[in-house]
């Protein structure tokens, strides 16, 4: 029987894991610093959850107030720069995105993460007219996560091509990419139908092909480039060292017809 | 359209006619002064800027998705692939917010040398800037002159790492090995070498240089409140006038401890950026000189003591049981740093080098985000050229220091 493997998550997973073993969380603590309770105020009751992760506040925030809660830390609290901004992908397990800004009050040297939850297929508004920086950084997470932005000025991929199909970081996008990826140059520049002609991309880093001219590896038997060797050159065998490897030749071995 | 023949070639970067006079200009990316990849279309009305539409991905190498699929410490040499011009200060930033997630902190000589190469690394980069940037603008000796001091930056590196571009000489929890012997005599006469020439070859060349002045004054005039609002950091905020730098508001490792100052410039142009990073390599040399004579008070451990997270010493996994068995499971399945989410930043000598990891308790990291300063500065590009000449275009992308090793990631 084929193994089964999960579709929704096609990322490395761990092989092993004790039936045992329970992860630890990292510590959160209420919030009590004078400065971080003075933004949690502000907040208000936009706020869903607040509390201190590692020396930073984290808000959580539901999508629809994203811009009003973005525009009060920055006029009334002093976080006038938004550092970061993306997703997580939690498609599998609740068919929503986790999206997070992390922002920088320079005067107070103090730094908060607003978090919220956005279902599949929503779009969140653009904080564009207050950080110019997500500019960028909105168009990364629309070409990673294909996440919808209202408002943005110019919403349009950035690292991927722009007629690339699928969303690179979602966890149901393989790591060595899809069909569409291992076909991209030569559908784009030759055709579908020289699929078959070019054949796949081999991604074996130590590939050698003895008959091969046109590249490096024949080194210490040079020809001329890409000349034709399949006529008049005697073909070498590779022969394995005998003093530390078994001879696997089939001169030598001897195949059974049934098992034993 | 263009209509192509023997006499008016096809001017495949060029679009000339368009309804409103204006030509469209494609830059890069293989311009020599692109900095790796960037591709610019530049709308000009004459030689004016009037649209700038930065195009970047040319070097997407999906780190970010690399770092879900691979194990904590497997994924510490790739980050040596970001900022390619400074490895150790990647290494640094991703082995510390592993660190701050696992509540590990490294021992004291660990941190010592930590520090010296991140300084080490802040001079290569440094370096790096004045010699590409015063190629861009036309200086062709300093390049050569500066290119100098970086071999000998890259030999330190070299000594104590074995490699001279892609370090990997930070691992979560402490450094994998410690000084070689007459390192430190190498690093103190490096630092006098750097100060000799810094002052009598860079700025002796071009400080009160007519054409150096000519052409970075008042050219990519960021405002401070624009310099926050694109997410700016590093020296092209100090450079506006802000004084922030994350060694000294949100110390980690030695900085608390060590006496420097942080240049900042008022002036907004790139050559207040020029005459900060001038001055921040004195000030790298003045640190690295405050941590010789530290390291020699330090105990030999190099790596924090954590069993279910760090592998135990060779000497310990070579004669106890319980450490091999610990060793072999960190090996093989990878640390698996408790349930949370972190972002840390450093001061990477580009500007704010954050990671934030997102850790479900698994050995492969959730989601892994890499905050980097450079393409923040590339998507300032878009306001910073307009209303600009295209001869300071070359100027601009030189002053706004993008390594595209970290843009695209």
């Amino acid at each position: 029987m084929r193994k089964y493997v999960p579709k929704d998550n096609v990322q490395a997973k761990s092989y092993y894991t004790d039936r045992f073993w329970v992860a630890p969380r990292v510590p959160r603590s209420t919030v009590e610093d004078t400065h971080f309770l003075a933004v949690v105020e502000a907040v208000g009751t936009q706020a869903n959850e607040t509390y201190v992760e590692l020396g930073q506040l984290v808000i959580h925030i539901n999508p629809k107030n994203n811009f009003e809660v973005m525009k009060t830390l920055k006029e009334k609290c002093g976080y006038t720069q938004c550092s970061e901004q993306s997703a997580v992908d939690y498609l599998a397990q609740d068919n929503e995105f986790e999206l997070f800004w992390q922002l920088l009050n320079i005067n107070e040297a103090k730094r908060i993460r607003v978090i919220c939850r956005l279902a599949n297929g929503l779009a969140i508004e653009s904080i564009e007219p207050l950080y110019k920086s997500a500019n960028f950084a909105e168009r990364e997470m629309f070409d990673m996560f294909g996440i919808k932005v209202n408002n943005h000025p110019f919403l349009k991929r950035i690292l991927m091509p722009d007629d690339w199909e699928g969303n690179p970081l979602l966890k149901t996008y393989p790591l060595q990419g899809d069909e569409f990826a291992s076909w991209y140059e030569v559908d784009k520049i030759f055709g579908k139908e020289y699929r078959d002609i070019i054949g796949p991309e081999n991604r074996d880093p130590a590939k050698i092909d003895t008959e091969d001219t046109k590249r490096f590896s024949r080194v210490g038997y040079e020809v001329p480039f890409g000349a034709d060797i399949s006529e008049g050159e005697t073909k070498t065998a590779i022969e394995y060292s005998e003093t530390f490897l078994v001879d696997y030749n089939k001169n030598s071995s001897k195949q059974l017809d049934e098992r034993r | 359209m263009q209509v192509a023949n023997k006499l008016s070639p096809f001017f495949e970067n060029l679009n000339f006619e368009r309804d409103d006079n204006t030509m469209v200009i494609n830059f890069g990316p293989q311009h020599p002064s692109a900095h790796g990849q960037l591709r610019l279309v530049l709308e000009l009305d004459g030689e004016q800027v009037v649209k700038a539409y930065p195009d970047i991905g040319y070097l997407h190498r999906g780190i970010e998705k690399m770092a879900e699929n691979m194990t904590y410490n497997e994924f510490l040499p790739t980050t040596d692939r970001l900022d390619y011009i400074a490895s150790t200060s990647n290494n640094y930033a991703y082995a510390l917010a592993v660190e701050k997630l696992i509540g590990v902190e490294a021992p004291r000589r660990a941190q010592v040398i930590r520090t010296m190469l991140l300084e080490l690394n802040r001079i290569i980069s440094h370096l790096f800037f004045v010699a590409t940037h015063a190629l861009d603008v036309g200086a062709m000796s300093v390049f050569l002159y500066a290119f100098r001091e970086r071999e000998f930056a890259m030999d330190l590196m070299e000594d104590y790492c074995g490699a001279r571009l892609t370090h990997s000489a930070v691992r979560i929890g402490g450094v994998p090995l410690d000084i070689p012997k007459g390192w430190l005599e190498n690093a103190a006469a490096f630092c006098d070498k750097v100060d000799y020439e810094v002052e009598h070859t860079y700025e002796a060349l071009l400080t009160e240089n007519r054409i150096w002045k000519m052409r970075l004054e008042d050219v990519g005039v960021i405002s401070a409140e624009d310099a926050l609002s694109w997410g700016c950091s590093g020296v092209m905020l100090r450079g506006s006038g802000v004084k922030w730098d994350i060694r000294k508001e949100e110390p980690y490792e030695l900085y608390p401890e060590l006496d420097f100052d942080i240049p900042i410039s008022d002036r907004c142009d790139s050559y207040g950026r020029y005459k900060l990073y001038i001055e921040e390599m004195r000030q790298s040399t003045r640190i690295i000189r405050q941590l010789i004579p530290m390291y020699k008070d330090t105990k030999p451990q190099l790596m924090a003591h954590s069993p279910q997270y760090i592998s135990a010493p060779k000497e310990e996994i070579m004669t106890q049981n319980y450490a091999l068995m610990q060793h072999f499971v960190l090996v093989t399945q990878g640390m698996r740093p408790p349930k949370g989410e972190v972002y840390i930043p450093t001061e990477s000598p580009k500007g704010e080098l954050g990671f934030y990891i997102k850790s479900e308790g698994e050995p492969y990291a959730y989601r892994l985000k890499c905050r980097a300063p450079s393409f923040f500065h590339t998507g300032l590009l878009q306001k910073l050229l307009v209303g600009t000449y295209i001869a300071d275009v070359v100027t601009i992308i030189g002053t706004t220091n993008i390594v595209f090793g970290e843009v695209d990631r």
